[in-house]
């Protein structure tokens, strides 16, 4: 009975606040506009972006930028703002799939090993130690010069290998909520493990999981991108940003070495912004974590 | 110590499982006698499969490398048909070099800005090194390197029309030279910035917070109130305890510090572990790939040790026994 009626309160309560102490972050919602215009024109580059894609000026050939071309063309006259709008597309959703994925596994490995303890957590932290020991680029290379160089292994290897860092944060976490009084009430009344983990633990770590789901986003793209440079990530003709600077890494001193700037600096952009946001997350749904951007605000 | 050789012990088997599931892993995708199967002669296939032993168990032919390892005989690389222990020796003194001087670099720099913005916290320089910071884990690390040639070697040479680069991008040492400590640092300041820009980005965020922690604390201002002088408090009474946590995130980054070897080495063309792996990992060189995870293994795994070990030193209180 009591819990019923104590959660709507707390619930409409949190909104406002949640979204009054995120507007505070500057930064945070700098990102945040930042991200909703590059998602908005790489997914709607069909409408936005100034030429057609694979749209070819071959007598054009690689021009620096210019007010027809904003960030110039590349060997065979594509627009260059083009192609990286598109190439974002796969960018971003590869980034993204990796962040859920590797969290939704680390969040269940993570709260199932925190919660039943014994052998169970055992066996989770031994493997959490394999990973620590090697070097997880290197692990990456191998698994995908075994499973193809495709969208979907990428996504795949990238979150069987990055869930460890969210699952040892959750396990801690659900280590000290266990021994909370409302989950013995749960489990009083008779509530079933998974009922006690979905109902009562799952709902405290929605701050954890969104902050993760962030910097997961931004190790992604970084990983993907270094991935292509090494020669195992996306394969052309599919484009993304890793491997268009991986084409263009060959260009250093010569006159066409601008086609290396640009998609650095797209990662660059999105990172820096989805990092902005992930900070402004964690200050706004972590309550402990507040002292960090009380100065900040102090300053402006 | 006794908890030290603890941790040594129990961090065997987690290598021993490793290598094994490498070696499976390796053994599943790639096929040893790939250059063979042109060969139209099944007998070649037949024998070369008995005499590496391929026609026996996954199990059998790991403790064969295995017993191989540990007694000295590394194997043959299947890339190179050279000895392996050589290899792996030469391309590891070339990394040592590039990742002591990085190590160095990288806690140095860490220590003297996070020591700085948390001095002046709040000033304009702290802003400015928070924001550097931002930038430096935000950067791809190859994209980075990539930039440091065009902005500090290509450019400067191209503006002044020297012959030569002030820095070099190609390799550790100019092949035609007396090594020498000029030609050296010449080929080493790219390599080794493009090495720790992202760790020196994480760990000087990371002093400055613990140097924080330990300037607003009693014995600080005890000492402060003593009369001790600033710069004195600073490095003896705040620097000294924040020194331990530092080290400790120093070790577990210790495997970041070995995964960007691969990517600097591409980048400067350094014959190092980085490009051992790579060369190897797109040739299925499993001689090669096994001791490589072992020692990086290793390496890690020691280097965690060396932490635990430096923290109880730095900080008595830490000491477990």
């Amino acid at each position: 009975m009591t819990t019923a009626s104590a959660q709507p309160t707390v619930v409409h309560k949190k909104r406002p606040r949640f979204w009054t102490r995120f507007s505070r972050h500057r930064l945070a919602v700098l990102g945040a506009v930042i991200l909703a215009v590059l998602a908005i024109s790489c997914y709607g580059a069909a409408f936005i972006a100034p030429y057609d894609q694979d749209e070819q000026d071959l007598l054009l050939g690689p021009t620096p930028p210019s007010w027809d071309h904003l960030l110039g063309t590349d060997e065979l006259g594509r627009d260059y703002l083009t192609e990286i709008l598109y190439a974002g597309q796969l960018s971003l959703s590869l980034a993204l799939g990796v962040a859920l994925m590797a969290t939704a596994i680390g969040v269940f490995i993570g709260a199932v090993a925190g919660y039943r303890g014994g052998w169970v957590d055992d066996l989770f932290m031994r493997i959490t130690d394999l990973f620590l020991v090697v070097p997880a680029i290197a692990l990456l290379a191998l698994a995908l010069q075994g499973l193809g160089r495709n969208p979907l292994s990428i996504v795949l290897v990238l979150s069987l290998i990055g869930w460890t860092y969210i699952a040892r944060v959750v396990r801690g976490q659900v280590l000290s909520l266990r021994e909370r009084e409302f989950i013995d009430a749960a489990r009083v009344i008779g509530a079933k493990d998974h009922q006690v983990l979905i109902r009562h633990i799952l709902p405290n770590l929605g701050g954890l999981i969104a902050v993760n789901v962030a910097l997961a986003v931004a190790g992604a793209i970084i990983i993907e991108s270094t991935l292509s440079f090494l020669g195992f990530g996306v394969q052309p003709p599919q484009t993304s940003w890793g491997n268009m600077l991986s084409q263009a890494s060959g260009l250093i001193g010569t006159s066409k070495v601008y086609l290396l700037y640009f998609p650095g600096l797209f990662i660059l952009i999105t990172v820096l912004a989805v990092n902005f946001v992930g900070d402004g997350l964690r200050d706004a749904l972590d309550p402990r974590s507040t002292s960090q951007p009380t100065p900040r605000r102090g300053r402006s | 110590m006794r908890y030290a050789l603890r941790r040594l012990l129990y961090s065997l088997p987690v290598l021993l499982v490793g290598s094994f599931l490498l070696f499976w892993a390796v053994r599943t995708v790639f096929d040893p006698l790939l250059k063979l199967r042109q060969v139209r002669d099944p007998s070649v296939i037949a024998r070369e499969t008995e005499r590496l032993g391929l026609d026996q168990g996954i199990l059998t032919q790991y403790w064969r490398w295995l017993s191989g390892f540990l007694t000295g005989d590394w194997g043959v690389s299947s890339r190179t048909s050279g000895d392996v222990r050589p290899m792996i020796q030469s391309a590891l003194t070339v990394t040592l070099e590039l990742l002591v001087w990085g190590l160095i670099f990288a806690t140095l720099a860490a220590v003297l800005i996070g020591v700085w913005s948390a001095v002046r916290q709040y000033s304009l320089s702290d802003h400015t090194l928070t924001g550097l910071s931002y930038l430096g884990l935000a950067l791809p690390a190859f994209w980075f390197g990539l930039m440091l040639i065009q902005v500090l070697a290509v450019w400067p040479q191209q503006m002044f029309g020297w012959s030569e680069p002030l820095f070099f991008f190609v390799g550790l040492s100019s092949p035609d030279q007396e090594p020498s400590f000029v030609d050296t640092a010449r080929h080493m300041v790219l390599p080794v910035l493009t090495l720790t820009v992202g760790l020196v980005a994480v760990w000087s965020r990371f002093t400055r917070s613990s140097m924080l922690d330990a300037l607003s604390s009693d014995y600080v201002r005890t000492a402060r109130a003593k009369g001790v002088p600033r710069h004195r408090v600073v490095i003896h009474h705040a620097l000294r305890n924040a020194w331990g946590p530092l080290i400790t995130v120093i070790a577990i980054d210790a495997a970041l510090l070995i995964g960007g070897l691969l990517v600097t080495e591409q980048v400067f063309s350094i014959p190092g572990m980085g490009r051992l792996f790579l060369d190897s990992l797109l040739a299925g060189d499993v001689f090669v790939l096994l001791p490589w995870m072992l020692i990086t293994g290793i390496a890690v795994i020691v280097l965690n040790l060396f932490a635990d070990i430096a923290y109880g030193v730095l900080d008595p209180r830490v000491r477990v026994t």
